[in-house]
C-alpha cells in the first residue's frame, strides 16, 4: 500500500511508506529520529525496551514503533509530553537495574555507597564503566535529562564472568535489551547465547547457564558490538581503553578472503581494539575471532626491525642500504651468470594489488623473467 | 567468485563442498546459517569430516577422500537421466553437451556408491535438490582444488551449474571461498606465472608490447615461468639459483616440508621479506623487514571481486617498511629506476595496463568496494560473472574421469590423512600465533580421530601419538571427535612444531601444480 493517497503523518508531516515498514522505518527514512535501544538492524523486532515508544492518535496506550508497522492515515506523534514522560520513565528503570555508576553523580549520596559497599561484597566492578563514552543508554540519559537517583539500583544478582580470553560478561550492567542474543542467533546464527530464568533472575545465558568457555560461543564478539552498555566488554579494552582516546581507522580485514570492512582504534600508535563497519558490505558489521581479536601481531616485539644479512653463517643487523646493495648485486650477479630464469619470485596474497603489481614488474621488467607465483594454493 | 557474498542469501538450495566454512569464511558461514535457518533455504554439504556446517545441512553426503569427480558426475548422471537438466541453458549457451552426456553415463548411483561411498538413495536426492531449484549456489575451497585432481574437480563443478542453469543469475554461480586475504588480488594483478595482470597471457604478443611500453623496456619474456611447485624443485635440481621470497612462508604451507627445506638450502641466494623472522626468512642470505597491512595504505580483493581499501592506522615498527618500496628500490639499484609517491599513484599505473580495474579509482571506492570487471569510472562494476554470456563465448562442457588420488592406503599406512585449517588459528600461525588469546583456545596440533578408529588403536583422548606417512613423522595429541569419520584423520597445519605438511603428498594436479594436501596414508602408533 504504497499510495500517495493514504500517507502516514508523523510529527505534522506526510510521509508515504513502503510495505511492511514499521513506523520507526518510515520515520527514520525521512529523516526523523526515534530513540531505540534494543532494536538491531536486520533482526526481528523484540519490543524490548520500550525507548521508541510514539503516541499514534486513537491507540489506546503508546506503541513501540520499532514493532508497529506503518499505516495508511496514521497519526503519529514521536516527542509529545506523554512520550517524554514514558522514555524518561524507561531510562530511570533501566540506570537502576544494576550497577550504571558513570551517573553516579546524579544518585544521592548515601544510597550509592550504600550500593557501592554491597556490590564491593558481590564482586562487582567499582572503576567508572568501562563503555562510558560508548554507551547507549549513557547517551539516551543525557539526551532525556535523566539522572541515576530516581530509584535505588538492584543490587547485583551474578557475578562478573571473565574466564575467557576475550569477552567480560558483567551482569550488573545488563539491561537485558536482548540485542546480543539477536546478534549471537540472528545475525551471526551460533547459538549460543539466549534470555534465561524469569522475572528478577533474568539473565542472558549460555549452554545453561555456563560460561562462555563452556558454550557454542566462537567469540565472534557480534554481541559486544552490539550490546549498549558495558556488560559485554573487550577483556583487552575494559578499563584500559577509553573511546575518546583512540582514533578510529577504517581498512580490510587481512585474514581470510571475506575482506570484512573493519575499524582499527589506535591509541599510541598501537592497535587497541578492531570493530567491525556497520550497514558496509560485505560484512555488514560482522567480524569472526581472528578479524576482531587477532591484532597482536601488529604490535608484537617478535616484528623485523631492521634488514638482516647474513655473514659467517649467521644474520646480522644491516642498514638499508647495505641490505638493498647485497641483494640488488647479487640478483644482478646470478642474471648475468646464470640467465634471468634462473631467479624465481614468490610474491603474496598478503600484500596489498598495488604491492603485487610493483612485484610482477619488477620479475617481468627488471629480472626479465616470468618466474613468479605466490603460495595461496598452499 | 561467480557471485556476490550477499548473493547467497538468494539461493533456494545451497551446495558447499570442500569448505569448512564455519571456521575458515566465519562471516560466509553466518550468511549461509541465515539462509537456512532463518529464511527456510536447503542446505547440502558434502565433505568428508562431519563439520559444523553439517548440522544446518538438510543433507550431509560423505565421499571418501579424493573422490569428487566421482560424486559430481553421479550427480549429472541423475540430472540427465531423470531429465532435470536446464534444455534451454544447455542448448543456447553451452557445447559439449553431448560428450559430457556419454561419460556420466557410466556414473549410475550404484557405481558411484563403491568409489564414493555415498549411497545412492542420498545422492539420487541432493541430484534432485540441486536441479529442482529455482536457484542454487555451489560454494567450495581448498578440499576441492587441493587434490591431484583439482582442476577436474573445479571443472566439474562447472560441469554441474551449466547443466542446471544455475549460473549468471543471483543466488546461483559457482564460488570459490579464498583463503588468504589477498588471493585474489594477487593472482589479478600477475602473480602468477603464465599471465600480466588482469589476466593477459604472457604468450600474447600483443599484450606484451603493450606492456613493454608500458613499463618502457625493449622485450619481456615470452614463455610461461615456473610455478612455486615447480620452483623448489628446480631449486633442488641446481636451475634455479636465486629467489626473492615476499611474505610467503613455503617451509609451513609447502606439501612435502622435508624436500622444500633442502630445495631452499641449495639456493645460491635467498631474499625473503617478511615482517617477522619466519621458518623460511632464518634460511635466507637477506632478510628485509615489511610494514603489515595496519601500516600501509592500498587496495585487497576479496573473494566475491570487490577491490576494497587498506588504509594505514600505524607507524611501522623501527626501520620495517612498504614491500613496495623495498621492492622499488632493489629495481632502482639494479639500473631501472621504479619510484612512487604513494600506492594511489601505483593504483593510477596499474589502472592503465590492467582493462579489469580501468575503472576502479580510489576516490570510488572511498566508502564501499567496487567488483571488477570495471572498465570504466562510468562502470559500476561487475557483481555477477555470465549474466548473459560466458567471457569465452559459449560455455564448454569437460568431460571428466574419476581417477583415484595419488596415494592409497594399504597394510602399512592404512589410515587416510586429510588437512585443513581451524577457526582460531590462520595458515602458518605467525599472525594469530601472537594473540595470546587464540593460542589458548587452540594451543597445539591435534590428530582429530572418530571414536571407532580410536577405539579400535586403543588409545585414549589426548594421548600423545606419532603420525608417520611415507615422507616423514610428527607427533600430536589425540582428540576424539564426531566430526571425524572411521577410516579419515584430520590435522590443521598452522603448526611448525609438528607440521602436518611433513606427511603430505607433493604429487601435483597436471595443470595447475596444487599439491595433494587433502588426501595421503598415514599410520599412528603410540609415541616413545
Ligand atoms: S561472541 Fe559470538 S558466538 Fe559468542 S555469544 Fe557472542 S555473538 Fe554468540
Ligand atoms: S548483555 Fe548487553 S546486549 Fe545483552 S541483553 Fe545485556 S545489555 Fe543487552
Ligand atoms: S573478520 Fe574473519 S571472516 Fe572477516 S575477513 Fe577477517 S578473517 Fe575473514
Ligand atoms: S527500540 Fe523499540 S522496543 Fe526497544
Amino acid at each position: 500500500m504504497t499510495t500517495a493517497a493514504h500517507p502516514i503523518v508523523i510529527d505534522g508531516q506526510e510521509f508515504t511508506f513502503e510495505p511492511g515498514e514499521t513506523i520507526l522505518d518510515a520515520a527514520r527514512r525521512n529523516g526523523i529520529d526515534i530513540p531505540t535501544l534494543c532494536h538491531l538492524k536486520g533482526t526481528a523486532p523484540t519490543g524490548a525496551c520500550r525507548v521508541c515508544v510514539v503516541e499514534v492518535q486513537g491507540a489506546r496506550s503508546l506503541v513501540a514503533s520499532c514493532v508497529m508497522p506503518a499505516a495508511p492515515k496514521m497519526v503519529v506523534s514521536t516527542e509529545s509530553p506523554k512520550v517524554m514522560a514514558a522514555r524518561r520513565m524507561v531510562i530511570q528503570l533501566l540506570l537502576a537495574s544494576g550497577n550504571h555508576n558513570c551517573l553516579v553523580k546524579g544518585s544521592d549520596g548515601r544510597s550509592y555507597e550504600e550500593y557501592a559497599s554491597r556490590l564491593k561484597r558481590a564482586g562487582g566492578d567499582l572503576e567508572p564503566c568501562p563503555a562510558w563514552g560508548d554507551c547507549r543508554l549513557q547517551e539516551l540519559a543525557w539526551r532525556y535529562n535523566v539522572t541515576g537517583g530516581r530509584f535505588s539500583p538492584t543490587p547485583p544478582r551474578y557475578p562478573i564472568e571473565d574466564v575467557n580470553p576475550f569477552i567480560v560478561r558483567d551482569f550488573a550492567r545488563c539491561i537485558l535489551c536482548g540485542r546480543c542474543v539477536q546478534a549471537c542467533n540472528e545475525v551471526q546464527v551460533n547459538q549460543a547465547i539466549y534470555q534465561g530464568f524469569r522475572g528478577a533472575r533474568s539473565k542472558i545465558v549460555a549452554a545453561g547457564d555456563r560460561p562462555y568457555r563452556e558454550s557454542d560461543c566462537v567469540f565472534c564478539g557480534e554481541c559486544v558490538q552490539a550490546c549498549p552498555t558495558g556488560a559485554l566488554v573487550e577483556k583487552d579494552v575494559r578499563h584500559r581503553v577509553r573511546p575518546w582516546e583512540t582514533r578510529k581507522v577504517r581498512t580490510t580485514c587481512s585474514y581470510c578472503g571475506v575482506g570484512c570492512q573493519q575499524e582499527i582504534h589506535v591509541k599510541d600508535n598501537r592497535v587497541v581494539q578492531v570493530t567491525g563497519v556497520e550497514n558496509v558490505p560485505p560484512n555488514l558489521g560482522s567480524l569472526c575471532v581472528k578479524g576482531r581479536f587477532g591484532f597482536d601481531f601488529v604490535g608484537s616485539s617478535e616484528r623485523l626491525t631492521k634488514p638482516l644479512i647474513r655473514e659467517n653463517g649467521a644474520l646480522r643487523e644491516a642498514s638499508w642500504d647495505e641490505a638493498l646493495d647485497r641483494v640488488a648485486r647479487r640478483l644482478s650477479e646470478v642474471k648475468a651468470g646464470s640467465g634471468p630464469d634462473s631467479i624465481g619470485v614468490l610474491t603474496s596474497a598478503r600484500i596489498t594489488n598495488e604491492e603485487n603489481y610493483i612485484a610482477q614488474k619488477f620479475t617481468r621488467a627488471v629480472l626479465q623473467t616470468n618466474n613468479i607465483d605466490h603460495c595461496a594454493r598452499l | 567468485m561467480t557471485n556476490t557474498i550477499a548473493d547467497i542469501e538468494q539461493a533456494d538450495v545451497i551446495l558447499i563442498t570442500g569448505s569448512n566454512t564455519s571456521e575458515n569464511h566465519p562471516v560466509i558461514s553466518s550468511v549461509v546459517k541465515r539462509a537456512v535457518h532463518l529464511k527456510g533455504k536447503q542446505l547440502i554439504v558434502v565433505d568428508p569430516r562431519r563439520i559444523n556446517m553439517a548440522r544446518y545441512a538438510r543433507k550431509w553426503l560423505r565421499p571418501n577422500l579424493g573422490t569428487d569427480v566421482a560424486w559430481i558426475n553421479g550427480l549429472m548422471h541423475v540430472i540427465v537421466s531423470e531429465g532435470l537438466h536446464d534444455q534451454t541453458f544447455v542448448g543456447a549457451r553451452t557445447t559439449g553437451f553431448e560428450a559430457l552426456r556419454k561419460t556420466v553415463e557410466r556414473y549410475t548411483p550404484e557405481y558411484v556408491e563403491k568409489i564414493t561411498g555415498i549411497r545412492a538413495a542420498d545422492l539420487i536426492e541432493a541430484a534432485r535438490m540441486y536441479a529442482g531449484a529455482g536457484r542454487a549456489s555451489i560454494l567450495y575451497c581448498m578440499g576441492i582444488t587441493q587434490h591431484t585432481t583439482g582442476t577436474d574437480n573445479v571443472k566439474s563443478l562447472a560441469n554441474l551449474a551449466m547443466l542446471c542453469g544455475h549460473i549468471g543469475q543471483p543466488g546461483t554461480g559457482v564460488n570459490p571461498l579464498r583463503g588468504q586475504n589477498n588471493v585474489q588480488g594477487a593472482c589479478d594483478m600477475g602473480g602468477l606465472p603464465d599471465v600480466f595482470s588482469g589476466y593477459q597471457k604472457v604468450t600474447d604478443e600483443g599484450a606484451r608490447r603493450r606492456m613493454a611500453a608500458a613499463w618502457k623496456v625493449d622485450n619481456l619474456p615470452a614463455f610461461a615461468g615456473l610455478k612455486v611447485t615447480q620452483m623448489l624443485p628446480a631449486a633442488h635440481d641446481g636451475q634455479l639459483k636465486a629467489m626473492y621470497i615476499i611474505g610467503e612462508n613455503p617451509l609451513v604451507s609447502d606439501a612435502d616440508l622435508n624436500h622444500a627445506e633442502q630445495s631452499l638450502r641449495k639456493l645460491d641466494f635467498l631474499v625473503v621479506q617478511d615482517i617477522f623472522l619466519t621458518e623460511t626468512a632464518k634460511l635466507a642470505d637477506v632478510v628485509l623487514p615489511s610494514a603489515c597491512f595496519a601500516e600501509k595504505d592500498g587496495t585487497f580483493s576479496n573473494t566475491e571481486r570487490r577491490v576494497q581499501r587498506v588504509r594505514k592506522a600505524v607507524e611501522p615498527p623501527g626501520e620495517a617498511r612498504e614491500d613496495w618500496r623495498i621492492v622499488c628500490e632493489v629495481a632502482t639499484r639494479m639500473g631501472y629506476p621504479m619510484s612512487y609517491a604513494d600506492s594511489r599513484q601505483i593504483m593510477d599505473e596499474l589502472r592503465s595496463v590492467t582493462p579489469s580495474y580501468a575503472g576502479i579509482s580510489y576516490e570510488r571506492i572511498e566508502q564501499q568496494g567496487i567488483h571488477w570487471p570495471c572498465p570504466n569510472e562510468e562502470h559500476p562494476g561487475t557483481p555477477i560473472l555470465h549474466r548473459e554470456q560466458f567471457t569465452i563465448g559459449k560455455g564448454v562442457f569437460n568431460a571428466i574421469d574419476y581417477l583415484p588420488p595419488a596415494e592409497a592406503i594399504d597394510r602399512d599406512y592404512p589410515l587416510y590423512l586429510t588437512t585443513g585449517r581451524l577457526l582460531y588459528q590462520y595458515h602458518t600461525g605467525t599472525m594469530t600465533m601472537k594473540t595470546e588469546g587464540l593460542n589458548e583456545i587452540a594451543p597445539e596440533c591435534f590428530v582429530e580421530i572418530s571414536p571407532a578408529d580410536a577405539r579400535s588403536f586403543a588409545m585414549p583422548d589426548g594421548a600423545l601419538v606419532s603420525i608417520a606417512s611415507r615422507r616423514g613423522r610428527i607427533q600430536a595429541r589425540l582428540k576424539i571427535s564426531p566430526k571425524a569419520v572411521q577410516g579419515t584423520v584430520f590435522l590443521p597445519f598452522h603448526y611448525a612444531q609438528a607440521a602436518a605438511n611433513r606427511l603430505t603428498n607433493a604429487a601435483l594436479d597436471p595443470v595447475c601444480g596444487i599439491p595433494e594436501f587433502k588426501v595421503c596414508a598415514v599410520k599412528l602408533e603410540k609415541a616413545a
